[in-house]
């Protein structure tokens, strides 16, 4: 009797050093059921998927506590051929296909069917020939199941993006005894009609039992063929629902959380008149999964300008187009000139200052003091800190200069350091976003770009980061444009806010609109565009 | 104890320490047997000052994120035209040398900036691509020098009047001339004040420009690109502007290491001099990613005062001339070591 | 409607030219090489035969680790030196003909097996960065050579064959003389035509290495080996074991040249102690390339006809230079700068090919995980 439940993951929980990324996450799927696991980026769907699949990286890191039960049997994976032996199967997001071998050679990797031979029987099973009779007619079969006519001996090279998705499938299914196929993004590099196929495709596999988790932050397509929705939020599971009573409104509200502190209030007084400093025209970035497309706006001299929406859906390209960090083309004017794009030198003397997301990565030099990094951008866009040396027509770094202005932003940022000199590498990740934020000042922004402000800081720190940029703003004037997906915190701070679906915006909203506006904008409905 | 034991090693790192190590042994041996170790140390004196701007040469290459400088060979080239060129027109003494200085910097700065063109070409493989157009363009002017048209009778071969020979003596005005500028000796170990003054004006000039606008935006665009893009810094033009003074550095140093050997040694001897250049750099403390001229200064230290004691130390003990030998095994140990270790990530 | 920035993988015809380019230059060089120089073609057929019959096993014994992913084996020079240290054994104690070549390859295997383990594990710590490792390893290794051979060789290691040995006792000779079992595998079946010595046996078993060659990418062993060449991370997920495939191609490797300097040796009929292993590796890699290979693709075909466009330029240069510009060396000179030049050729395209490739790469939508990037310098 075959059981009912094919997954169950009871009270999961881990930690990566004291960062907990999931919390008690239980969710069982049954036989033919598919099951969507929806969450934003960094809500732990990863993580999940990484521990379901006994990848090495969980182990490496201190494991995780919990249970995890596989058709009636306690999991104890340890690696991905353990995961595979008990009839789970991954497609993964980035293809684990070579492209350098046949269809057949992809499906049949590392199960490929042998023949023994003379040489075998003395120098080992490795030698053992291969047969191509047999590949070709098991990876034939699997592919016929999921409907695909395409040669088995094609090379992988040369063909379309989508049809590689379907051979990762088939590849999964021509594994014995598939129970769960567990699918991670899927349809992300696919267009419309590849996506519907491969939605198609999952019916089809439920309905001869082969159960599915789907994670997505596409709903639209979540919607269209999941049977139960779990929504996961900080690593929590935050609800599971059947299908049939949950809205996408909700649902996507339940993704960006309802913790909501102050809400800013839509003064019209407070935006400094209604000039704009800022003017977005057809503004389109190539950034690799944040594409942005077409999107035109406008901000006024002083306000907080937000900028929110869920993953993938293009809200971070905005700004690192305007940089000049990724192609991107359109017309931007900045206080009446205009910025030529794909040029950071010239967006830097427009006095466009970006706060980027990726602190460790772009916003830092991990290696270097505090000093060195508040004044460095300085140093060589803005020509501070520098004098003269001596009679010599040379001009150096002025490092009392330096390190007289850091000891002000520390003190006026509040970070934490055992001073000046310290690596910056060594501070929390709150007092190093401070140092990101003392940089961006020094440079004298009359914009200021900030992404994702409070990304991986604590509880503690965010508000604290917040209330540094508040005082920017209100006190210095300085005008922000604020991009987070953290919905609370765009209400808390800005004046408008932006929202945007599929590399558009799908409207603009005041902090103050009702919840239900927020979700439907998110995803993919109603709000108009107003400004 | 076991545990700041360990962090010192760390600290110091562990091929450094062997080399130390390796050094003092030398050093106590050649006490024990009564060599004259003050002459040792003069010697080991002149062949830091001779290498330490070719090793200093690596620096700027690292800084600005176009890696070892593999292909220092380019600059060496430079550098022996600077000379050649001196010595066909006779002209010798400080002027000779100033004048070959120039020549080298000029042509150091020409190749360094094609070869610069072509590594931004080759991001990820430019230590291969580096060792390998080292060697094609020395190859190359190996055919250039058996036919080149210079005239000195000094310098082409005999028998058939054309071509340059192999090995060119530095003229008796020239040789030596840094090596002799403001020397004097104490304890008996003679000190070679001009070499190691020029030496140490390339490293305080190079430490200078690193704290300017120049050179602050070079290491930043070596530290962290995407950082130095967010900077406005053009990260193409910095790695162009590294290559350009590692290279003019290896001409200028070449210049200064044949004025102290008082030869000009053409053909495949340039083949293999960027390797032990690299090692000496690393084994003062600097990665693939990292550079400071104090790792060069002290790299060049402990390599040369060691290969220069090696020699008689060991001729004490063991027959025959181990110096090539070890010099081939502790540079290329050396950098394959250094290949060996994981890349500290942000 | 989505829109997406979408790059996909075509087959791009211009591939197909620019992959034979090279050997149609070089055929190219040759012809008018042979031309140029004047020689009588029985000679340089002669000679050639001779060189094919040397090199071929050698270059051959480059493939395996390209299809590993491990880029051009520059650390061809251990297995070298593995072989040579067979032979020189085999002479010191004076072993004669086919019995001497056996002892030769029988000695030099092990050490072989062990150069090659060693060498892949150093390469596995050097991910990204194998070709510029492997050549460093073997300058690092010809170091070690020269230390055993020059100081360890009459001391610590009873060697007292004074035909080999420097007369000082310590230290063998520049050249070692191989009296014994010079030519044996060439005169083992020799066939002449139209004037020009063929050494069948040797050829016969050049063959022996292709078929087998070929028959290895037959088998599970040569999938999981093309695999991991292809793609580390999708090979390990696939559950390959990467680390051990890529020490096994490095064995294999090491082992095939090792025969291959043995093979190579008996026809030189003399050892150059201390430089016959360095110049393989240079111009073995060159050969490949020349037959059109590249950092990642190298077939029995691009070693054969590599290999004999290769040597036949390398015959025809010192002529045709002589013809050409008055002077042999210049012709000498040439040839080493062909080989060199054409190597740093090969790996300025490869980079550039990914480069292109990671570009391409990167348009896709966000990678989860650690998104790779390009190998450190």
């Amino acid at each position: 009797m075959a059981a009912e439940r094919v997954l169950e993951i009871k009270n999961v929980s881990k930690c990566y050093g004291d960062n907990p990324v999931l919390n008690q996450v239980s969710l069982s799927v049954n036989r033919g059921e598919i099951h969507a696991l929806v969450g934003e980026n960094g809500a732990g769907k990863s993580t999940l998927m990484n521990i379901l699949f006994g990848m090495p990286v969980i182990h490496e890191t201190g494991g995780f506590t919990g249970e995890i039960w596989v058709n009636g049997n306690k999991a104890e994976f340890k690696s991905p051929r353990d995961a595979m032996k008990a009839g789970i199967g991954m497609v993964h997001q980035e293809f684990m296909l070579l492209p350098g071998f046949s269809v057949a050679e992809n499906v049949k990797l590392n199960r490929e069917p042998t023949k023994p031979n003379l040489i075998s029987r003395v120098a080992g099973q490795k030698l053992e020939s291969l047969d191509r009779r047999q590949m070709g007619l098991d990876t034939r079969q699997a592919l016929d199941r999921i409907d695909m006519d395409v040669d088995e001996w094609l090379p992988l090279v040369g063909m379309p993006v989508g049809h590689r998705q379907f051979i990762e499938i088939a590849r999964e299914i021509d594994k014995t005894d598939l129970s769960l196929l567990v699918l991670d993004e899927p349809t992300a590099v696919l267009t419309e009609t590849e996506a519907s196929s491969l939605l198609a495709i999952l019916k089809h596999l439920a309905e001869s039992g082969v159960s599915a988790l789907f994670i997505s932050h596409r709903l639209d397509e979540v919607f269209e063929v999941a049977d139960t929705i779990t929504v996961l939020r900080d690593g929590e599971v935050v609800c599971t629902v059947p299908k049939k009573e949950a809205r996408m409104e909700t649902i996507a509200e339940l993704m960006v959380g309802r913790k909501l502190g102050k809400l800013k209030s839509a003064g019209p007084g407070r935006a400094g008149g209604n000039q704009a400093i800022l003017e977005v025209k057809n503004l389109s970035v190539d950034m690799p999964g944040e594409y942005v497309n077409n999107v035109s706006f406008s901000v006024r001299k002083g306000e907080i300008f937000g900028i929110g929406g869920l993953a993938g859906h293009g809200k971070l390209g905005v700004a690192n187009g305007l940089m000049g960090l990724y192609r991107a083309s359109g017309t931007v004017i900045c206080d009446g000139k205009e910025i030529p794009l794909n040029d950071p030198n010239a967006a830097l003397e427009a006095g466009l200052v970006l706060l980027s997301e990726d602190r460790r990565g772009v916003g830092l030099l991990l290696d270097e003091s505090i000093e060195n990094n508040i004044a460095m951008p300085s140093i060589v866009g803005r020509n501070k800190f520098v004098r003269r040396l001596g009679p010599l027509p040379v001009s150096i770094e002025d490092r009392k200069a330096i390190r007289k202005h850091a000891e002000n932003m520390i003190s006026l940022l509040d970070i934490k350091c055992t001073g000046p000199e310290q690596a910056v590498r060594r501070l929390s990740g709150g007092n190093q976003q401070k140092v990101c934020v003392a940089k961006a000042i020094t440079m004298e922004p009359k914009v200021l770009l900030v992404s994702e402000p409070t990304r991986g800081i604590d509880i503690g720190a965010k508000e604290r980061v917040l209330n540094v940029i508040r005082q920017l703003n209100e006190e210095k004037g300085i005008t922000v444009v604020m991009t987070s997906s953290e919905l609370a915190e765009l209400r808390s701070m800005c004046d408008r806010i932006a929202i945007m679906y599929n590399g558009k915006i799908q409207g603009i909203l005041s902090p103050d609109a009702p919840d239900a506006e927020f979700g439907l904008c998110m995803a993919g409905g109603g709000g108009e565009a107003n400004d | 104890m076991i545990d700041s034991l360990k962090q010192l090693v760390k600290a110091v790192g562990l091929p450094r320490l062997t080399i130390v190590l390796f050094l003092v042994v030398l050093l106590v041996i050649g006490a024990v047997n009564r060599l004259p170790i003050s002459m040792l140390l003069g010697n080991s004196l002149v062949r830091i000052g001779m290498n330490g701007i070719m090793v200093l040469a690596m620096v700027p290459s690292v800084q600005s994120g176009a890696g070892l400088n593999f292909g220092l060979s380019i600059g060496i080239i430079a550098g022996l035209l600077g000379m050649l060129v001196v010595m066909e027109f006779k002209i010798g003494g400080l002027l000779g040398l100033a004048l070959a200085l120039l020549i080298a910097a000029v042509l150091g700065v020409a190749s360094g900036y094609v070869y610069g063109l072509i590594l931004n070409r080759v991001r990820g493989q430019e230590m291969m691509i580096g060792t390998y157009v080292g060697f094609s363009i020395v190859s190359a002017m190996c055919m250039f020098w058996i036919m080149a048209p210079f005239k000195n009778p000094e310098m082409i071969w005999v028998i058939s009047g054309k071509g340059l020979r192999t090995t060119l003596p530095v003229s008796d005005s020239m040789a030596q001339i840094l090596d002799k500028l403001w020397g004097f000796s104490i304890f008996g170990m003679k000190v070679p004040t001009g070499l190691l003054l020029a030496f140490a004006l390339a490293c305080l000039l190079l430490g200078l420009f690193n704290r300017t606008r120049l050179g602050i935006s070079m290491r930043i665009a070596g530290a962290n690109p995407t950082f130095a893009m967010s900077c406005g810094i053009d990260v193409d033009k910095m790695r162009i502007l590294g290559t350009v003074l590692s290279t003019a550095l290896g001409a200028m140093g070449m210049v200064v290491y044949c004025q102290s050997l008082g030869l000009v040694q053409l053909y495949t001897a340039p083949l293999m001099m960027a390797f032990p250049a690299v090692a000496a750099v690393l084994l003062g403390g600097a990665s693939a990613r990292k550079a400071t001229v104090w790792n060069a200064v002290l790299g060049t230290m402990l390599f040369q005062t060691l290969l220069t004691i090696a020699l008689p130390v060991t001729r004490s003990v063991i027959e025959g001339d181990i110096s090539e030998v070890a010099k081939t095994i502790i540079s290329n140990g050396m950098i394959l070591y250094a290949l060996t270790r994981k890349e500290g990530d942000g | 409607m989505r829109e997406r920035f979408q790059t996909e993988g075509r087959f791009r015809p211009g591939d197909l030219l620019r992959r034979n380019a090279v050997p149609i230059l070089f055929l190219f060089m040759c012809v008018l090489g042979v031309l140029v120089s004047g020689q009588n073609i029985r000679y340089i057929a002669h000679e050639l035969v001779s060189r094919l019959a040397r090199n071929w096993f050698l270059v051959l014994s480059l493939i395996i680790p390209v299809t590993a992913g491990l880029g051009l084996n520059f650390a061809i020079v251990l297995g070298a030196m593995a072989g040579q240290v067979g032979l020189i054994v085999a002479t010191h104690y004076k072993i004669p003909g086919l019995l001497g070549l056996a002892v030769a390859v029988i000695l030099s295997l092990p050490i072989a097996v062990l150069l090659g383990m060693s060498a892949g594990h150093v390469l596995n710590q050097a991910r990204g960065r194998e070709m510029i490792t492997s050549m460093m390893l073997g300058f690092f290794a010809n170091g070690l050579y020269q230390l055993v051979f020059l100081f360890m060789v009459g001391t610590v290691i009873p060697f007292n064959n004074p035909e080999i040995m420097l007369d000082s006792g310590v230290g063998l000779r520049g050249t070692v003389e191989l009296k014994y079992c010079k030519y044996a595998l060439d005169n083992l079946l020799k066939v002449r035509v139209l004037g020009v010595n063929i050494p069948v046996a040797t050829f016969a078993v050049v063959a022996a290495l292709c078929l087998g060659i070929r028959w290895l990418y037959k088998t599970k062993l040569g999938q999981e080996l093309r695999a991991v060449g292809q793609d580390m991370v999708v090979a390990s997920v696939a559950g390959i074991n990467v680390a051990r495939t890529r020490i096994i191609a490095m064995v294999m490797s090491t082992v095939l040249a090792a025969i291959g300097q043995v093979i190579f040796l008996q026809n030189m009929g003399v050892i150059n102690t201390f430089n016959s292993h360095e110049q393989i590796g240079t111009a073995a890699i060159a050969s490949i390339l020349v037959g059109g290979a590249s950092v990642t693709s190298a077939t029995v075909g691009h070693a054969l006809i590599g290999t004999l466009l290769f040597q036949l330029l390398f015959i025809v240069s010192p002529s045709a230079g002589q013809r050409l510009m008055g002077n042999a060396q210049v012709g000498e000179f040439f040839r080493v700068f062909i080989g060199y030049g054409i190597i740093a050729v090969a790996l300025l395209i490869h980079s550039w090919e990914r480069k292109a490739s990671l570009e391409r790469a990167s348009r896709q939508p966000a990678v989860k995980g650690e998104a790779k990037v390009a190998g450190s310098p």
